[in-house]
């Protein structure tokens, strides 16, 4: 069942097509990859996907609903009841706590509940970190807890932009076995990457170049 | 407290306890708005006090006279003074006035009977060479008289008059105890007490005038002055329009003053602040895009803002109410040599100003933050 569909958006800006004709879906469950040189796309559909930006033709279905005419207030709503974004930079709020940075995701999704969001701390083992501000931890760890804040409101969907691009290989190992035990949960991963390794961990890849889709790939090798 | 509501004050809270030194600047803005608005607002409510104390200096405000056709005695004027309260009546002195001669220089002079401890309140700008009359046989007398007819400190005048009604001249003997110094007319004339005056002329309990130095605005002493007039038909208050009238001017043009440079002080600081968080957005852009981007609406970026801005009034507000005390003490002292006490009101009124200012300080950075798009912030433009 797609959990995620666009059909035949563009994105245009002047002369320039940043998305051409682009028709993908994803299933619920689904890992998918999403590949391309820069300038190929990929920050461009993960924005429409992560509804921070609409396209200019086309449409974007997210669980059955036509969300591409929808306004900016409305896909503020959507983003952040559904989906959980992980960044390449990592970002957090300097000056709160990690505990602190995954309670601000559940302050604007519901209520914050420390308890729950040192669970999820737990859950990328850094619950004994809790207390420390995001200047007095790793890149590696700076991004559990990204994935942490992304897992707190129980998104339909993870959408990571590059999320292995600063880490070394030891924190991009434990960020992907992060991503394999959500996927086995049933969590829907997108995930935008330079790196072969880290598509070749998801189920399916596809392949952006010049704003279309030049190729799928289906990892034979996919391992739960 | 909802969970909700916590977290709000957390992330307000440590977004300026641990982000110091740019919210140092913008609490410091605010503080300083708030020590001159909360200084200056003592010292207007003050100023009318401290001036009326030193427009006292210039004499009497008002004076009682007889009403047309009839005389004043000490006991109606005194009957008159009920009229004003105690605490605002600074000093009434009495006088009666008669021509009296110099027997060794057969020269006729004016003589004022008076009462010196008052007109040591009402006419503070007399200066004395010498002493003040300590007894009745003692006498100031002007400094141009004391020219004229070659007396000095301690010398012994002769002075008589003659009661038409009796027939009889009187004649006593003063020891000048003092020469007068006033720059105006009280330098030709000679001043005794009011015993002496009656001892001379023979004739009791009669006043001319009752000088008052009353501590009141233009509109308080009206309506002293027709209360009196009203409760006491032998008698008519008139104000003395030469003092009332500057010091009503001279009141209101300091108080405007001293309210333009607070609205100029609250404008100023409104940039300061607006600057200051215009600045301090700029530098949270990222931060901002990445609420938005895990689902801060615009509402809650407003409320955020503005809690930040507000909270720093508050305590801006706090520290400027204790300051501007401090201000308008120094002030008080230094310029009007007298102390002013803390006004209880002030500090809601501070701080709610200054919550107020710093609210409309952060609606411009406010409109900037929730105009940060979280699509070209998190891609690190």
């Amino acid at each position: 069942m797609s959990l995620l569909e666009l059909k035949d958006i563009s994105k245009i800006y002047g002369e320039l097509k940043a998305l051409d004709n682009v028709s993908i879906h994803v299933d619920k469950g689904e890992w998918v990859a999403i590949m391309g040189p820069s300038g190929s796309g990929k920050s461009t559909m993960m924005n429409i996907i992560g509804c921070m930006d609409k396209p200019s033709k086309g449409q974007v279905f997210l669980d059955g609903v036509d969300i591409s005419k929808e306004s900016s207030r409305k896909l503020t709503e959507i983003r952040r009841d559904k989906i959980g974004l992980i960044f390449q930079q990592f970002h957090m709020v300097n000056y709160l706590t990690a505990v602190e940075n995954i309670m601000v995701s559940q302050y604007y999704h519901s209520l914050p509940d420390e308890e729950e969001a040192l669970e999820a701390l737990g859950r990328v083992g850094l619950r004994d970190r809790a207390k420390h501000l995001p200047s007095q931890l790793s890149g590696g760890e700076q991004q559990r807890v990204c994935v942490a804040r992304a897992l707190i409101n129980h998104p339909e969907l993870i959408l990571a932009d590059e999320p292995t691009g600063n880490l070394d290989e030891a924190n991009e190992n434990i960020v992907l076995d992060l991503f394999r035990q959500l996927h086995r949960e049933g969590t829907t991963l997108i995930v935008v990457t330079h790196d072969p390794e880290v598509a070749e961990a998801a189920q399916r890849t596809i392949v952006l170049e010049h704003g279309r889709v030049a190729r799928e790939i289906i990892n034979e090798n996919f391992q739960e | 407290m909802n969970t909700k509501r916590k977290m709000f004050l957390k992330m307000v809270t440590a977004s300026l306890l641990r982000r110091r030194s740019r919210m140092l600047i913008a609490l410091l803005s605010i503080a300083v708005g708030a020590t001159i608005l909360s200084g200056l607002v003592t010292i207007y409510y003050d100023v009318p006090r401290q001036m009326g104390a030193q427009f006292r200096n210039y004499g009497a405000n008002m004076i009682l006279v007889p009403a047309s056709g009839a005389s004043m005695t000490t006991e109606s004027a005194s009957e008159a003074l009920k009229e004003i309260p105690p605490d605002n009546l600074i000093g009434a002195s009495p006088y009666r006035y008669v021509n009296v001669e110099m027997t060794s220089r057969q020269r006729t002079f004016i003589a004022a009977g008076t009462d010196f401890e008052q007109v040591m309140s009402t006419s503070p700008y007399f200066v004395v060479e010498g002493e003040w009359p300590r007894n009745d046989r003692e006498i100031l007398v002007g400094k141009e008289t004391a020219e004229l007819v070659g007396v000095k400190i301690n010398s012994v005048m002769e002075l008589s008059f003659r009661n038409e009604e009796t027939k009889k001249r009187n004649r006593i003997n003063f020891t000048v105890s003092g020469l007068l110094d006033t720059g105006g007319e009280e330098e030709s004339y000679l001043f005794m007490t009011m015993k002496a005056m009656e001892d001379l002329t023979g004739i009791t309990d009669t006043l001319d005038v009752m000088e008052m130095s009353v501590s009141a605005a233009e509109d308080e002493l009206n309506s002293y002055a027709e209360a009196i007039s009203a409760a006491n038909p032998d008698i008519s208050a008139r104000l003395v329009k030469r003092v009332t009238k500057s010091e009503a001017s001279v009141l209101s043009k300091l108080q405007a003053l001293v309210l333009i440079v607070t609205l100029v002080v609250l404008a100023l600081t409104m940039i300061c602040v607006c600057t200051t968080m215009m600045a301090v957005v700029s530098e949270r852009r990222r931060e901002i895009g990445l609420r938005k981007a895990l689902g801060a609406s615009d509402q809650s970026i407003r409320a955020e803002f503005l809690g930040e801005g507000m909270f720093l009034g508050l305590l801006g507000g706090l520290l400027g109410t204790a300051l501007g005390f401090a201000f308008a003490q120094f002030v008080s002292v230094n310029v009007f040599e007298s102390s002013i006490s803390f006004q209880p009101l002030l500090l809601p009124l501070t701080v709610v100003v200054s919550v107020v200012v710093s609210a409309l300080s952060c609606m411009l950075p406010i409109k900037n933050a929730i105009a940060v798009d979280p699509a070209l912030v998190l891609k690190g433009e």
